[in-house]
């Protein structure tokens, strides 16, 4: 998959979330759960999505490495197969 | 004879304007009754008249502004011949001179051309004396819109008393929009809440280590779909401490307080669009952790969706509020009546603790209860959240 790809995916899933927040608002450099003000709930959600789609685990350990959107993305897209 | 005054109602009222003669002269007044009302900083108000009698005449015409003091109207007070004044004027407003209406039975009538003001009256009074008709009678309501919206209340005429109603809403209000529904009805409740509960409150710290230590490990190797927040362990050591001490699970109704029997923990949960709400997860002391955690995701995302059931409102028997792993150190709540107790947990940050002789970093809240006094007292409260603090330390038997 394109970082374009995941990015799309991303955009998706985070609209079904945080529905008043443009995309292309989201600083992609910063905490993403801030950026989108979503709750620890919303985040798994967001993960357990993401982790369907892209059949991932998405360990709780990995999180770290979720931080921002940048971070997610680069994350999915090293990890996807 | 005696004089009705410009009342003081509030220490920074220095004046204010007579909107209403709600009494024509000659009319029979008795105590109690609304016979003006005064317009203030604080808005319309309305004035009674403090014994019973007769209307002589009024002193001030409508519309002007007057000093605190000032004598509004003459009161014939019944068989009591002139009768002393009940309160003096303050010494600082000397008494005026006033129009002298030839005939007492008959309304004043302010002149339209000439008024003449009286010696502490503001150089607008007499246009705005000229925009208000003779005898023109406003509910407060009506006259604090037409005053909102710059809406000419002299258009309305003088026929007949004018409401809320035939003044228009003004496209936009000037003092900020009115309450959308959801603030109306936090509102409404939280009002409630602190008018009638005698809330008391209490709070400590709780380690929740173990807790966090418990649910990382239960979620190392499950998908996310199946992993556990720490949420659910708190909603479930909540459950079970209101159930122990059932003098916190009930509603408050009709004097007296009706214990539950089952706990139905309404869990306050934060909506984007702002506001929030505390649906209950019904019989939250049952079934194991993983069921109680997807009736947690299904109640969060139908809230969130706005398509939770009524029933579901109606039913909490004790709420949870919790600020999650992103808020601040703690959270004091309001009860939701009629309910009468809500437990905050506050969001876990490393503190060093003394645990058994030496410090440690721990992972602390801070919990709290706010609880109806009428209900319990600070004993009891006391023990009830002990005793959630002590379940939290043996998550696996939760």
């Amino acid at each position: 998959m394109t970082d374009q790809d995941i990015r799309a995916l991303v955009a998706q899933h985070l609209g079904r979330i945080a529905p008043e927040i443009p995309f292309d608002s989201i600083d992609p450099s910063e905490d993403l759960r801030e950026e989108c003000d979503i709750d620890s709930m919303d985040f798994l959600t967001l993960v357990t999505a993401l982790g369907k789609d892209l059949s991932l685990p998405m360990p709780e350990a990995d999180y770290d490495q979720m931080r921002t959107l940048d971070d997610l993305v680069d994350y999915l897209r090293r990890n996807a197969a | 004879m005696s004089q009705f005054i410009m009342p003081s109602l509030g220490a920074d009222m220095e004046d204010g304007t007579l909107v209403e003669q709600l009494v024509a002269a000659g009319d029979p007044v008795h105590r109690g009754d609304i016979i003006a009302a005064v317009e203030t900083q604080k808005g319309a108000i309305e004035i009674e008249v403090f014994e019973d009698g007769f209307l002589d005449k009024w002193l001030v015409p409508l519309g002007t502004k007057v000093p605190v003091g000032t004598p509004l109207a003459e009161i014939r007070v019944s068989d009591v011949p002139d009768a002393p004044q009940p309160k003096d004027p303050p010494p600082d407003t000397p008494p005026r001179e006033l129009p002298e209406p030839t005939q007492p039975d008959v309304p004043p009538v302010p002149p339209l051309e000439e008024p003449t003001p009286p010696p502490e009256q503001p150089p607008q009074a007499p246009s705005e004396l000229a925009e208000v008709p003779i005898r023109q009678r406003v509910t407060p309501a009506a006259r604090r819109r037409a005053a909102q919206t710059g809406f000419d209340l002299a258009s309305l005429g003088t026929e007949r008393v004018i409401t809320l109603d035939d003044v228009p809403q003004s496209q936009s209000l000037p003092r900020g929009e009115p309450l959308s529904a959801m603030r109306q009805a936090i509102s409404a409740a939280m009002t409630r809440s602190k008018r009638e509960i005698p809330h008391y409150y209490l709070s400590d710290s709780i380690d929740l280590t173990a807790a966090e230590d418990f649910i990382a490990a239960y979620n190392a190797d499950l998908p996310p779909e199946a992993r556990l927040s720490i949420g659910v362990l708190y909603i479930r050591a909540v459950a079970l401490a209101a159930q122990k001490y059932p003098e916190f699970n009930g509603h408050f109704e009709n004097d007296q307080f009706l214990p539950a029997q089952a706990v139905h923990l309404g869990m306050a949960i934060n909506l984007r669009s702002g506001g929030l709400v505390a649906p209950a997860l019904h019989d939250a002391t049952t079934g194991d952790l993983a069921t109680l955690m997807d009736r947690l995701k299904d109640l969060v995302a139908r809230v969130r969706q706005g398509r939770f059931r009524a029933r579901e409102l109606s039913d909490p028997t004790i709420t949870l509020t919790s600020l999650g792993d992103r808020g601040v150190a703690g959270i004091t709540g309001v009860i939701f009546p009629p309910q009468v107790a809500i437990v905050g947990i506050g969001t876990p940050a490393w503190r060093a603790t003394v645990v058994d002789g030496a410090v440690r970093p721990c992972r602390i809240a801070e919990v709290t209860l706010a609880a109806d006094h009428r209900v319990s007292d600070g004993h009891k409260g006391a023990q009830f959240l002990r005793h959630i603090i002590k379940r939290m330390q043996h998550p696996e038997q939760l």
